[in-house]
């Protein structure tokens, strides 16, 4: 507002011409963000509505029948379960050992670089590479055929860069003096990774653990040759028998099974959704309660 | 770890192997031992990507050598794997699809994940900036079969009746997909190459006068440029690598594309969707893992110049 006699503390032309600029942008950036979130938020309100009417009790814990053209989910779901516990089993502990070397052993040195860039790699590749790659590794060249084995570890794999990233960080986050303090004592490394780094980090690498049950859940390419059928009327006895998957069950609903009603994929979707979607927030939320938590 | 931690470190080790003071002891040799068992699960990325490139190689290498034409396999755009008297293995066609639909979602997900890093970093504070980080990071784990199957059955009719065309599965639906799946990821980076950028930059602007958008567009953005651009190229990296959304919502037609409306088939998709019926070790199976090879080959290499460039920031 110009005024006729303006004093110095008033707004010049300039400084409110910025302003309104600098609102301009806000608004702008803001808009974008909500244009960003809202139509996904739609999507998933979509998917609610519709396959809402599927999920009950008897959809969860029955076999598809009539093929599949009716009836529940529970082989995926089952298979699901078992892929994620087979792959969890084995990248878990060669994810978190990775991050202790990466935190606790390694220089900062070419060597180390080239490790990371290994791990940002194996997270880039391709998840039809990754299918490849456990095709021709473990399915065929170490002979375990297609079957939850060969599948868990083509996923353990991929997904391990989640371990290591998320452990790595919680180690990193633990003082260094702590260390120094135990190394004084005489403690050798081990043990002071064990005693006192180990157990001040744990929370956080749980939530890269359940961060990585809800990615290897989601993923559908890697098991389609390696382990995960369309559709088998046996449920799995041992790590060596081929499993329904549910997001590779997503896929055949939705384009192999002509005549399907069409809540059944939809209620297929949200129990997938609901799966990752609820291990993520699990995740998220024990991150900020340790935030909140934390002593130094 | 800095160098004060290798130091520190390397004279405690000194200090406990001094002869008058040997403790070659029991947890001595454990401690050794679990040195040697780390830096096995350490150098196991490394081993895993070597293995990866081993194995596709190993499988596909026998088409590469034997009946491979560079010309007509990257040059040609006729595809017809099945067909038994002379197959014709050109995959030009598909990496039209394959850029057409990743270029796509790149102009849908870059401007927008960019305002919206620039929003929740710089412009959202306290609960607002907690909620949309929350949002954006739930966002980015929705599988890739989901969103494939919303490309199908919600993306498909809408297009359909928007623009009154026969088929909705096209470059412009698996686009739109692609671009929303890449956006949440791309938004994190790009968001945390800004709050990389010191606050003493931001505080050192403002105290000059400038109003936020002014630290923004002149001080923040172009430090942060290269944490940006590494960002958006991990984004075309997604895109180019992601499967199952691009072999649902494309429409699966061996097709150069005129227009947006065009249905194409991906380098992707066409692996997830053949492997199953190609005999193992036969033609149209290597041919297969050839276009496996080169699509590590090109990932490798987006993820090595993103690389580079963040560090490049970094250091200068």
């Amino acid at each position: 507002m110009a005024t006729a006699n303006p004093t110095m503390f008033q707004a010049s032309d300039l400084n409110q011409h910025n302003e309104r600029v600098q609102r301009r942008y806000q608004l702008l950036f803001g808009l974008m963000t909500l244009l960003l979130i809202t139509p996904v938020l739609l999507i998933l309100g979509t998917l609610v509505v519709k396959g809402g009417g599927a999920i009950s009790w008897e959809f969860l814990l029955t076999a598809p029948t009539d093929g599949m053209r009716t009836g529940g989910v529970f082989p995926a779901l089952l298979g699901t379960i078992w892929l994620v516990t087979v792959a969890l089993l084995l990248s878990v502990p060669i994810g978190v050992f990775a991050a202790i070397y990466l935190s606790e052993y390694a220089g900062d040195n070419w060597f180390t670089r080239m490790i990371n860039l290994a791990i940002i790699n194996l997270a880039g590749v391709p998840s039809i590479v990754h299918a490849l790659f456990g095709l021709g590794a473990f399915v065929l060249f170490f002979r375990f055929g297609t079957s939850i084995l060969a599948a868990s570890l083509t996923l353990a794999v991929m997904t391990m860069p989640v371990v290591i990233v998320a452990t790595r960080e919680s180690l990193q986050a633990v003082p260094q003096a702590f260390r120094e303090a135990c190394w004084n004592m005489g403690a050798t490394r081990w043990q002071t990774i064990r005693r006192v780094v180990l157990p001040n980090s744990i929370t956080g690498i749980l939530t890269g653990v359940i961060l990585e049950v809800s990615r290897t859940a989601g993923e559908t390419a890697p098991i389609m040759f390696t382990g995960a059928v369309f559709f088998t009327p046996f449920l799995p006895q041992s790590v060596f028998d081929q499993t329904m998957a549910l997001s590779l069950h997503l896929f055949v609903a939705a384009t192999q099974v002509p005549g399907m009603a069409e809540e059944i994929p939809f209620g297929v979707a949200l129990v997938l959704i609901a799966l990752v979607l609820t291990m993520n927030s699990v995740s998220i939320a024990f991150r900020m309660w340790l935030r909140g938590k934390k002593k130094w | 770890m800095g160098t004060s931690t290798q130091a520190l470190s390397n004279r405690a080790t000194d200090a406990r192997v001094t002869e008058d003071f040997d403790r070659r002891d029991f947890d001595w040799y454990v401690d050794k031992l679990v040195a040697g068992l780390v830096f096995v699960c350490g150098i196991s990325a490394i081993l895993f990507v070597l293995g990866i490139f081993f194995f596709v190689t190993k499988e596909g290498i026998g088409f590469v050598f034997e009946k491979m034409d560079f010309r007509e396999f990257f040059l040609t755009p006729y595809w017809s794997p099945s067909d038994a008297e002379d197959p014709e293995y050109g995959i030009l066609a598909l990496m039209a699809g394959t850029a057409s639909v990743t270029g796509l979602a790149m102009l849908v997900a870059v401007p927008f994940s960019l305002g919206a890093a620039i929003f929740i970093a710089e412009f959202a504070s306290g609960k607002t900036r907690e909620v949309l980080k929350v949002l954006v990071e739930l966002l980015a784990a929705i599988p890739s079969v989901v969103w494939g199957f919303i490309g199908l059955v919600i993306m498909n009719p809408l297009l359909i009746k928007w623009f009154d065309i026969p088929v909705g599965l096209c470059v412009l639906n698996a686009g739109i997909i692609l671009g929303l799946m890449a956006a949440p990821i791309m938004t994190s980076i790009a968001e945390d190459a800004l709050k990389a950028v010191p606050d003493r930059y931001r505080e050192a602007a403002e105290a000059m006068g400038a109003t936020r958008w002014q630290v923004i567009y002149k001080v923040v953005l172009p430090a942060a440029k290269n944490g940006l651009l590494g960002g958006v190229l991990l984004g075309v990296g997604r895109g180019f690598g992601e499967t199952m959304a691009v072999l649902m919502a494309t429409g699966h037609a061996v097709n150069i594309p005129n227009s947006v409306f065009d249905s194409v088939r991906a380098l992707t998709a066409t692996i997830a969707a053949e492997l199953g019926e190609a005999v193992v070790g036969g033609e149209h199976y290597q041919v297969l893992f050839t276009i496996g090879i080169f699509l590590f080959l090109v990932t490798f290499i987006i993820n090595l110049s993103a690389d580079l460039i963040v560090r490049g920031i970094r250091k200068g």
